[in-house]
This record gives C-alpha cells, structure tokens and sequence, in this order.
C-alpha cells in the first residue's frame, strides 16, 4: 500500500474543515449580503478540499469516515466560529497565510493545477477578511472591542501556520497583517505560548464537535447518496 | 487599502441600499442586475460580486446608491410618456430595405 500523502491531507483538511465552520453560519449571519458572501467562501474551500483531498485518496471516503486524530489541518481553522469578529480574525490570518503559500506552491508539479485554480479564489477571501477588519476595528466601540477579541483569541493559533517547509512566508504575512492592523487602528496582538500540533494529529476538542456534524450522515446511514 | 472604509455607517442599524449593474460581456452596456445593502462602496462591490456574478454572469460590475437615483414620478406618467404613443412616425419603420441588406 502507499504511504497516504501528507501534503495533499494537510491543504485539504485545511480547506475543508474552514468550509465546515464558515457554512455553520448559512442562514445566521448579521445580514443576508453576509450569509451570502460566508457560504461561497465556505463552497470555494469545500471544493478545494474536494480537489486535494483527491490526491490523498477518495475525498468523500477521507471527509466522512476518517477519525478525528487522522485529520493534519491547523489548528486555527478548526478554532469555533465566536462571533463575526471572530471568525473574521480567523479568516484574515488564514486567508493571508492560504494565498502566500498557494502562490508559492503554483509553480508545483504535484498542486500547481490546483494552486493555481484556488490561489484566485483566496486572494478574495483575504481581501473580504481584511477590509472587514478595517470595518470593525475602525468601527464603533463595541465593534472594535470584538474584533480586538477575536484577533487576541486566534492569534496564538498563527505560528504553527510558519512550521516546516512555510517558514519563509513569515516576513510577507507579517507585513501584510501589520498594513491591514495599521488601518484599522489596532495593535498587533500580543505573542503568547504558540500552541502546536494540528499537523500532527493533535486537535482541540473542537475538531471532535465539528466533525460529529459533519460526518454524522455518512456514520449513521454509510455509504448514503441523493 | 483606502481610508475610506471606516465603519461609521455601521452605527446605523439597517445599511443603504445600492443599485447593481453588470456588464455581461465587452461591448454590452451594463444592465440593472437588482440591489444589495451595504454600508461602504467596497462592500456594496463585494456584495454584489457574491450575489449577481456566481455563476459567471458578468465581467464588470457598477454599484451606484440607490439615493442618488432621480426617479420619474409615476403621477406625471401621462405627461410624461403618453404623447409618444400616438406618434408612430418616429419609429425608422416607413423606409423600404433593400433585400441586400442583411444586418439592420
């Protein structure tokens, strides 16, 4: 048997466990243009999942059966959706991240094709997140105060997103978080004890929660089609 | 990214309304899509970038306030449009086309 590819399982969890939790706000968010704009992002990363999942395996068979402690995303994208500002804080560290290093990886032989598909629809996630930091941040009281919230919350999760191989897209990221934090007038949040260990299996207990939904049809009813 | 994109408008609770028009292909005028709520330029764009392009319906997109819209008053629809209704001789259908002409 070959070894499963560990590449292909880390971008595609990474896509489809933050397609998960966006398309947990269908039908919730603040205002239907919201609702609208969360669910095409979530269908953009389900689809990328579905594409790189493909060169670890048969995706649905690695989206509905696999367990918990076989799943390589970050942790950052399995982090619970909070409130707005929240889950914007997780998709503007994310997305920024995502696209850097699907710019790099379109040169690839193995993803190039699929680097090169994804790393469009990224660019705007990442722009949808940004200015929505600027928004709140640069908002009201109380929306400033959630947005700086939701950022502190989320930002121990960023270091693991520099391990291995991504090392070298730390000094871009940061410049690029650094603009969008300067125009919405907040400060950079505060390096605290990075926690580790999506890559290797080792979730929150978030994770377990999601994919319980997630997964719940395929388990219950295997193999169901419609 | 442009200062512009403050948030003060989020301090009311419903945002305005802008008016969509897409340009389906290069050399077609935009058209009157529908509207979205938004409280910034940037955001209408988006909105409407997610709500009236998705499938692939436009190349371009304009987003315009629905305030800045003059609209005719429908009270003033007969003074306004009725006295065209008797005058057929402005539509260009009295000329004879020669068969020659294909494309008119």
């Amino acid at each position: 048997m070959q070894p499963i590819n560990e590449r292909a399982l880390k971008l595609g969890d990474d896509s489809l466990i933050l397609g998960q939790r966006l398309s947990e706000w269908c039908g919730h968010a603040p205002m239907l243009e919201v609702d609208l704009a969360l669910a095409n992002i979530a269908l953009d990363l389900i689809g990328q999942a579905t594409l790189f999942l493909g060169r670890a395996g048969d995706p649905d068979a690695l989206a509905f059966r696999r367990d918990v402690l076989d799943f390589r995303n970050c942790l950052l994208v399995e982090q619970p959706n909070g409130d707005f500002a929240q889950t914007v804080a997780r998709l503007f560290l994310f997305s920024n991240w995502q696209e850097l290093m699907l710019r790099d990886l379109c040169s690839s032989d193995e993803f190039g094709d699929i680097a090169r598909k994804s790393v469009k629809e990224v660019a705007y996630h990442a722009r949808y997140a940004s200015e929505w930091v600027v928004r709140l941040g640069d908002g009201t009281d109380e929306s400033r105060g959630r947005m700086i919230a939701g950022l502190d919350w989320m930002w121990r999760f960023t270091p693991e997103l520099f391990e291995g191989d991504a090392a070298p897209l730390r000094g871009e990221w940061d410049a690029r978080i650094d603009a969008v934090l300067g125009d919405a007038g907040l400060d950079r949040p505060k390096d605290s004890r990075p926690i580790l260990g999506g890559r290797k299996g080792h979730h929150s207990e978030h994770l377990g929660h999601l994919l319980t939904e997630m997964q719940f049809l395929q388990r219950a009813y295997p193999g169901a089609t419609w | 990214m442009s200062k512009a994109l403050t948030g003060k408008a989020l301090t009311s609770k419903e945002w305005p309304l802008w008016e969509v028009f897409v340009r389906a292909k290069n050399g077609l005028s935009h058209k009157h899509a529908g509207s979205v709520h938004a409280a910034d330029a940037r955001m209408a764009l988006e909105a409407a970038r997610d709500t009236y392009t998705r499938r692939m319906e436009g190349i371009s997109l304009w987003v315009v306030p629905s305030a800045s819209i003059v609209a005719s008053d429908p009270g003033e629809a007969a003074a306004l449009f009725e006295p065209a209704s008797d005058k057929v001789y402005r539509h260009p259908t009295f000329y004879v086309i020669p068969d020659n002409v294909k494309n008119i």
